[in-house]
C-alpha cells in the first residue's frame, strides 16, 4: 500500500473518491450496483422461465424435485454420510503419510537405494494406472474370498485400503512436484551448515514443498471424498447406497439430489477455507505477494467473492 | 612444518572440471589463522568453484584440501562434521523463506550441535544484536532488505562458530547503497580475527581488508601477495589488464 495518490504525502489522507477510481467509472457506485442487480435478476429470471416452461418440465420436477420425497429420505441419507466421512478421514491420514513416504523414497539418491526407488516407482505407476473401482473390487471381494486366516473380510476395511493405495500414488506425485520446486540452493545452504541430507529434507525442503502443494492436495482430497461412494460396490451401505435404496423404493430420483447437495455443502466451504489458509500463510511469509486473497485473509474473511 | 600442518586451510594441486570444462587447474593455497584472503579475478575464473570445493559442496577431481591437519577430501570423511567447522555465505543469501530470522539462525545449532532451544535463541539473539538485527529477529526473510538478508545469512553461518568462513561474492546481488552495511559486518569479523576466504568484485574493500590478495585467472592462481603490491605493482600482464578494466569500470 503506497498510501494514495502521489501528490498526497504527509498526514492528510487523500479524499476517498480519488483513492478508489474504479467505482467512479460509468456513473456513481450506487448506479452501477443497481444496473448489476437488475441485469442479473432479468437474465436469471428469463432462464428460469425458459426451464419451467420447457416441455417435459413437469416430469423432471416430479422425478427429481419431489419435496415430500426429499423431506422423507433426507434424514436417513444424511445419517449414512457418516460412513463416507469415516472412510475419507481415515484414508486421507494414511494417504498423506504414505504419499509422502513414497515421494521421499523416490527421491533417494545413490545406487544403494535403486531397488527402493524402483519399488516406489512401480507402486505409483501401478496404482495410478488402475481404475479405482477395479482395485476396490479385487480387494473387497477377492481377498475375503481367499478365506485366509487372520485376514479381515470387512468391506469397510478393504475400502479404506483400496482408496489409500490408489490415492497415495497421486498424492506422492503431488509431493514430488513440490519437493522438486524447492530450489537446490536451499538444500545446499542447509548442508553447508552441517545438516545431514535427512535433516535438510525434513527441516528445509519438505516444509516449503508441502506449503506449496496444499491446493493440489486439497484437490485430491475432494476427489477422495467423492470416490468413497465407490466402496458401495463391495457392500458398504454409505450415502450413495442409501440413496439408491430410497430411489428404488420410491421410483423417484430425489434421493440422489439429497446426496448431491451433501457433497456440495461439504466440499465448497472446504475449498474456501483452504484458499484462506494458503493466503494467510503467504501473507505472513512474503512481503510481495499480497493479492486480493491475502488482503481478505488479513481481514479474516473466508469468502473472497467473485 | 607444524604451522603448515595446523593451518586452517591448505590446498594442494586442486583440479575440478565440469564435464569437458576444467574450472580449477592446479590450485595451491594456504591460509593462516586469522588471515583474510581475498580471491579476485574475472567471472568464470574459478573463485566460486574454489569456495564450493572447500565447503565440499562440489567434489574435486584431483588434489587435496586439508583443514587444521585433517584431509577433508579423503575418502570416508564425515562431510557434515567438516562443514560444521567451515561456514559459507552465498551471493544469493539462500535464507530459509519459511522461517523467521531467529529460526534461520538457530536451526543448525539446534539440530546439528544439539544446543537447547533457549540457549540457541539466546546466542542467536546476541549475535543478531551485534550485527544490528535484533529488532528483525521475528521477521521473515522476504520482509527484509537485501543487505539485512545478507547480514542474517552471515549471522546464520557464525552461529555454528566456524573456524573458517567462506564468503562467495556476498555483495554482488545487492543494490549499491546496501553494500556498505554488509562490508562493515565483514570488516568487523576481520577485526575480531575470523579466518576468511572472500571471493569479491569489490576491489576497494579487498584492498582494505585483505592480508593477501589472490588473483585467479582461468582456474589458476596467477599472482598473489599483499594488497599494496598487487594493486600498485602487479607483476603479471593479465593482472594488470584485469585491474585496468576494473579501474575503467569505476570499481576501484
Amino acid at each position: 500500500m503506497s498510501g494514495g495518490t502521489p501528490g498526497h504525502s504527509g498526514s492528510v489522507p487523500p479524499p476517498r473518491a480519488t483513492r478508489r477510481p474504479g467505482l467512479r467509472v460509468g456513473g456513481s457506485g450506487r448506479r452501477a450496483l443497481t444496473i448489476a442487480v437488475v441485469s442479473t435478476v432479468v437474465v436469471f429470471g428469463v432462464l428460469a422461465w425458459l426451464v419451467v416452461n420447457a416441455p417435459g418440465w413437469e416430469q423432471v420436477r416430479r422425478s427429481f424435485l419431489d419435496g415430500e420425497n426429499f423431506v422423507r429420505s433426507a434424514p436417513g441419507i444424511i445419517a449414512r454420510f457418516g460412513v463416507n466421512v469415516r472412510l475419507f478421514l481415515i484414508a486421507e491420514v494414511l494417504i498423506l503419510v504414505l504419499g509422502l513416504v513414497l515421494a521421499v523414497l523416490r527421491g533417494l539418491s545413490g545406487p544403494v537405494f535403486y531397488p527402493i526407488r524402483l519399488l516406489a516407482t512401480v507402486w505409483v505407476d501401478l496404482f495410478r494406472a488402475l481404475p479405482g473401482v477395479l482395485v476396490i473390487y479385487v480387494l473387497g471381494f477377492g481377498i475375503p474370498g481367499l478365506r485366509l486366516p487372520g485376514v479381515p473380510n470387512d468391506p469397510f476395511f478393504w475400502g479404506v485400503v483400496a482408496l489409500t493405495l490408489v490415492y497415495s500414488s497421486y498424492v506422492s506425485e503431488v509431493y514430488r512436484a513440490g519437493i522438486d520446486s524447492v530450489h537446490p540452493s536451499q538444500a545446499a545452504a542447509a548442508r553447508s551448515l552441517g545438516m545431514s541430507q535427512a535433516q535438510a529434507l525434513r527441516f528445509v525442503v519438505l516444509p516449503q514443498a508441502v506449503r506449496r502443494v496444499i491446493p493440489p492436495l486439497l484437490n485430491d482430497f475432494i476427489g477422495l471424498q467423492k470416490d468413497t461412494v465407490l466402496v458401495s460396490f463391495i457392500g458398504v451401505v454409505e450415502i450413495f447406497r442409501q440413496s439408491q435404496i430410497r430411489q428404488s423404493a420410491s421410483f423417484n430420483f430425489t434421493p440422489y439430489l439429497v446426496t448431491a447437495l451433501v457433497f456440495l455443502v461439504v466440499t465448497i466451504p472446504m475449498a474456501r477455507i483452504t484458499d484462506w489458509l494458503v493466503a494467510r500463510e503467504r501473507d505472513r511469509t512474503y512481503a510481495t505477494a499480497i493479492g486480493a486473497a491475502g488482503a481478505n485473509a488479513r481481514r479474516g474473511r473466508l469468502w473472497s467473492g467473485f | 612444518m607444524t604451522t603448515t600442518v595446523r593451518a586452517p586451510l591448505l590446498i594442494q594441486g586442486l583440479h575440478k572440471s565440469f564435464g569437458p570444462l576444467e574450472v580449477l587447474r592446479g590450485i595451491d593455497l594456504e591460509v593462516a589463522e586469522h588471515e583474510v584472503v581475498c580471491l579476485i579475478g574475472a567471472s568464470g575464473s574459478g573463485k566460486s568453484t574454489l569456495l564450493r570445493c572447500i565447503n565440499l559442496i562440489e567434489s574435486i577431481d584431483a588434489g587435496r584440501i586439508v583443514v587444521e591437519g585433517e584431509e577433508i577430501t579423503a575418502d570416508g570423511v564425515d562431510v557434515d562434521r567438516i562443514r560444521r567447522r567451515i561456514g559459507i555465505v552465498f551471493q544469493a543469501f539462500n535464507l530459509f523463506p519459511h522461517m523467521s530470522v531467529l529460526e534461520n539462525v538457530t536451526l543448525a545449532p539446534r539440530r546439528v550441535l544439539r544446543t537447547g532451544r533457549e540457549k540457541a535463541e539466546e546466542q542467536a539473539t546476541a549475535l543478531l544484536d551485534q550485527f544490528g538485527l535484533a529488532d528483525k529477529r521475528l521477521d521473515y526473510p522476504d520482509r527484509l532488505s537485501g543487505g539485512q538478508q545478507q547480514r542474517v545469512a552471515i549471522v546464520r553461518a557464525l552461529a555454528m562458530k566456524p573456524d573458517l568462513l567462506l564468503l562467495d561474492e556476498v555483495t554482488s546481488a545487492l543494490d549499491p547503497e546496501l553494500i556498505a552495511e554488509v562490508l562493515n559486518v565483514i570488516r568487523k569479523l576481520a577485526a575480531e580475527g575470523m579466518t576468511m576466504v572472500i571471493a569479491t568484485h569489490e576491489m576497494g574493500f579487498a584492498r582494505d581488508i585483505a592480508n593477501r590478495i589472490v588473483f585467479l585467472d582461468e582456474g589458476q592462481i596467477l599472482e598473489e601477495g599483499p594488497p599494496d603490491r598487487i594493486f600498485r605493482e602487479p607483476r603479471e600482464a593479465r593482472t594488470r589488464e584485469f585491474l585496468q578494466r576494473i579501474i575503467e569500470a569505476g570499481r576501484l
